[in-house]
């Protein structure tokens, strides 16, 4: 089916260019949007969807899907928090480990990634669909949750901590350089690196991947312990922004991320997708909730605006996927 | 379609013309599947449809049962032309088929399978279960099969499942009859119920077209048998005229030099050996899919596997690539050493290498590059730094592309857009790449245009005399003998024969790979 090279750019740009129509028009409609503070603000919002979505996409790729995201923040939030003001009690004997506030960082991330590999064990070793093995992360990591704080937030985390959510370097908040970096070391991992081909191929044909003796289940099970990591970040960045971990936090979140995903043009079905589009689909999701924000649209409509969004989207790369078959 | 009911008239001399048909053709992508077949169906008797595999039986069927239209040629019942959109539609118009594959829904109980699609309903409109139940009963009492129509269809055996398939379409109250290899799951009792059940719908005029491999069957219902080769019809007859051995000629004579010339070469030391290497199955009956078979490879070295659908063929190859090492036992030595695989990685490591049979579905990554694919078992290759180069994944993965002539626009390229032929090659780019010793090929040129098979001969007999040893698995019987060495025939997971070169003719190749009728018999 012959294409010419207009339509194939356009195909190929199109989240680019749904962005690029929004952010002229949000312009046009407000003059409260185009500003510097504002940008800032969008950044700032989507890097904790970000986060979560990186992972998410991983997930995705590999033919997977990661329910426990949102709750394995909430989990890896509170353990940060928590070990950082009491510190942790050894059990049985009086000794209290302290932790500085870098300890308590590697706690959350240490946290997160231990409940992915939980769910990639599970997947790969128990043969648990993806579906069910996260569900019941998610309900473990959430209970959990509950336990340790005693359904209370902790607060008072103190400024060095805080920083993490609320400081900046070089004029730039420090969630947005966590963001940035993470998003130019997962384009690296996912396109220049064995691990990343191998992932696409898991994805792409997991039959094939295993007759072509790739290890399916230890990229599997990496796959979800990258995404739970990646949730122990995210859970970070939300506590220290609030100073105060939530036992709530999270709630709903791995829904945002996996419309992030599709919006950015990652297909559910594994092997397609790149975390690029995802950072356009966090993009348009977070300039979605600001611009409507701005224009005092009623948060009820801001959600029923962005279901339309993620099933114009799909819809979309469906037609597209027709077209290239046919 | 002909008026109301049809009158059946009692079996006469030759019966009615139920079913014809006319100059069919079919053409798959790559293949030309029929060509002018005429086939003609009378009422009361059982034609019997012969060949080898690929000979286009199959492809026939399909077509008088409606699954898909001919591209040539038309379909007569009762001297009008029909065209059936669909099954369900022939159905309706008495023609009905039983799957080889079964095609049952394994978690709805015998009696919801019997009737899927034509539950007798209530005035409700809800689903009558008494008549459903009552109907079932009597359709199962007609195939002598003892079981509660309540039964979940997953909780029966193969056999008993076929019994249902077969109760399933006789409880239409069809008028012709398409088996297709309806006993190869069947215990002998359960064949001689199938018999029973021949001999009664032919009683009742019903015209029956029957595939088999097995010729002791035919003794007891055939009366007419087409023999298809090559997707033409090679020969029509009365069954009492035909002797075994005229059929086996009809179904294999073929001219393999036609399709390539094998340059002699003479093969090295021996680098593969197994001794009783044996995979069970993973079902219930636990049966073996490759049964204590020994078999020896040298360098340089073509080794054939042929034999029927079922003879366990793949699964010789899945048991040499390390793909089940839970249910495979014997001894499996590489090169002087005696190995034992628990993944396709290790075989891999050991230098073997395997082109599945199912291209789409076990070769390929299919929205990925053709330098992605081809690189794919071999990427260290292609690391700089520990970072993957894709300058340098071009400039290694490149060479064996243009060895293999696929024909692509760039690397880059998509490999899902390729031709079947381009697509066999990506993969044994692929395998190249990783330096094999031993490749494995199954069905290496199922799909594939006749331009690229005999490409695709041509580099299986280079790959042999640049030292390679292959077994090369497949169901074509030409091929076999065309491309092998040696010969191996498989039945029902065992080797019967092995032949050299020379004394590997059309004829005992296929009496090999034949059910032993004295067997089946006793």
């Amino acid at each position: 089916m012959p294409e010419s090279k207009a339509t194939a750019f356009l195909t190929r740009f199109r989240s680019l260019l749904a962005l690029a129509l929004m952010v002229i028009a949000l312009s046009l409609l407000s003059d409260r949007f185009l500003t510097p503070d504002n940008g800032w603000n969008i950044l700032r919002q989507i890097s904790v969807n970000l986060c979560l979505s990186i992972g998410m996409t991983l997930v995705i790729l590999s033919g997977g899907i990661d329910l426990s995201v949102g709750a394995i923040l909430a989990l890896s939030g509170a353990l940060a928090a928590g070990v950082l003001k009491q510190g942790l009690g050894i059990p049985g004997t009086e000794w209290m480990l302290q932790f500085t506030p870098s300890g308590a960082i590697l706690v959350g991330i240490g946290v997160g990634a231990a409940a992915g590999w939980v769910n990639g064990i599970a997947i790969t070793r128990f043969q648990l669909p993806p579906f069910v093995a996260t569900l019941g992360m998610f309900s473990i990591a959430r209970g959990l949750t509950m336990l340790w704080t005693g359904g209370f937030p902790i607060t008072g985390l103190g400024d060095a901590f805080g920083h993490l959510g609320t400081g900046a370097l070089l004029g730039m908040p420090t969630p947005v350089w966590i963001m940035l970096a993470l998003t130019a070391v997962f384009v690296v991992v996912t396109k220049r690196t064995r691990f990343g081909r191998h992932l696409y191929a898991v994805g792409g044909n997991v039959r094939a991947a295993r007759l072509t003796g790739l290890n399916v289940a230890r990229i599997t099970t990496a796959v979800y312990l990258l995404a739970g990591a990646l949730a122990g970040v995210a859970g970070l960045i939300v506590t220290a922004r609030l100073d105060s971990a939530q036992p709530n936090a999270g709630l709903g979140y791995e829904l945002d991320s996996i419309a992030a995903v599709v919006i950015g043009g990652t297909s559910l079905a594994g092997g397609r997708g790149s975390v690029a589009g995802t950072v356009l689909g966090c993009l348009i999701i977070g300039v979605l909730n600001n611009g409507l924000f701005l224009l005092n649209v009623s948060p009820f409509w801001q959600q029923v605006i962005k279901g339309v969004v993620i099933l114009l989207a799909v819809a979309l790369d469906k037609a597209n996927a027709r077209n290239r078959d046919a | 379609m002909g008026g109301g009911k049809a009158v059946i008239a009692p079996s006469a001399a030759l019966g009615d013309v139920v079913i014809e048909a006319i100059g069919i053709g079919k053409t798959f992508p790559g293949t030309r599947a029929l060509d002018g077949v005429n086939l003609t169906v009378r009422a009361g008797r059982l034609m019997a449809l012969l060949g080898e595999n690929g000979a286009g039986k199959s492809t026939l069927m399909n077509i008088l049962a409606g699954v898909f239209p001919p591209d040539e040629g038309t379909i007569q019942m009762d001297g009008q032309s029909v065209r059936f959109a669909n099954p369900q539609r022939a159905l309706a118009a008495g023609i009905g088929i039983v799957f080889q594959e079964l095609s049952l829904i394994p978690y709805l109980s015998v009696a919801e399978n019997l009737f899927l699609g034509r539950e007798p309903r209530s005035a409700s409109g809800l689903i009558d279960t008494r008549r459903l139940l009552a109907e079932s009963t009597a359709a199962l009492q007609r195939v002598d099969l003892a079981v509660d129509p309540t039964t979940l269809v997953a909780d029966l055996r193969i056999g008993q499942q076929q019994l249902v398939e077969i109760a399933r379409a006789i409880s239409a109250h069809v008028r012709v009859l398409i088996l297709d290899e309806p006993t190869s799951s069947l215990s002998g009792h359960e064949v001689e119920v199938l018999y029973g059940v021949i001999r009664e719908l032919k009683r009742r005029g019903v015209a029956l077209v029957y595939i088999t491999h097995k010729f002791e069957e035919l003794a007891a219902v055939c009366d007419d048998v087409t023999i298809l080769r090559d997707g033409r019809v090679v020969g029509t007859a009365l069954f009492r005229d035909l002797t075994r051995d005229a059929m086996v000629r009809l179904m294999a004579g073929r001219d393999t030099t036609e399709l390539y010339q094998k340059v002699a070469f003479t093969p090295g030391e021996e680098i593969l050996r197994t001794r009783g290497l044996s995979l069970t199955g993973s079902g219930v009956g636990r049966r073996f899919l490759v049964d204590q078979v020994s078999l020896s490879l040298r360098r340089g070295e073509v080794v054939g596997v042929f034999g029927l659908v079922g003879a366990g063929r793949t699964e010789l190859l899945e048991a040499l690539f390390g793909l089940h090492p839970d249910r495979v036992t014997g001894e499996l030595v590489v090169e002087g050493r005696a190995v034992r695989f628990e993944s396709p990685a290790d075989a891999i490591a050991a230098g073997i290498a395997l082109a599945p049979e199912d291209r789409k579905r076990d070769g390929l990554v299919l929205p990925m590059s053709v330098a992605a694919n081809a690189s794919l078992a071999s990427l260290d290759r292609a690391l700089r730094a520990g970072f993957v180069s894709e300058r340098r994944e071009s400039s290694y993965v490149g060479p064996y592309i243009d060895r293999f002539r696929i024909k692509i626009a760039s690397l880059n390229q998509r490999v899902v857009d390729l031709s079947g032929g381009n697509q066999q090659k990506v993969i044994l780019a692929k395998w190249l790449a990783t330096a094999p010793k031993i490749l494995l090929l199954d069905e290496p040129t199922r799909g594939i245009d006749v331009n690229a098979k005999r490409e695709i001969y041509a580099f299986i007999d280079e790959l042999a005399r640049a030292g390679l040893g292959l077994i090369v698995v497949s169901s074509e019987l030409p091929e076999v003998l065309a491309l092998s060495d040696r010969v191996l025939v498989l039945r029902e997971g065992r080797v019967t024969a092995e032949f050299a070169r020379a004394d590997a003719t059309p004829e005992r190749v296929l009496h090999a790979a034949l059910p032993d009728s004295s067997r089946v018999a006793s």
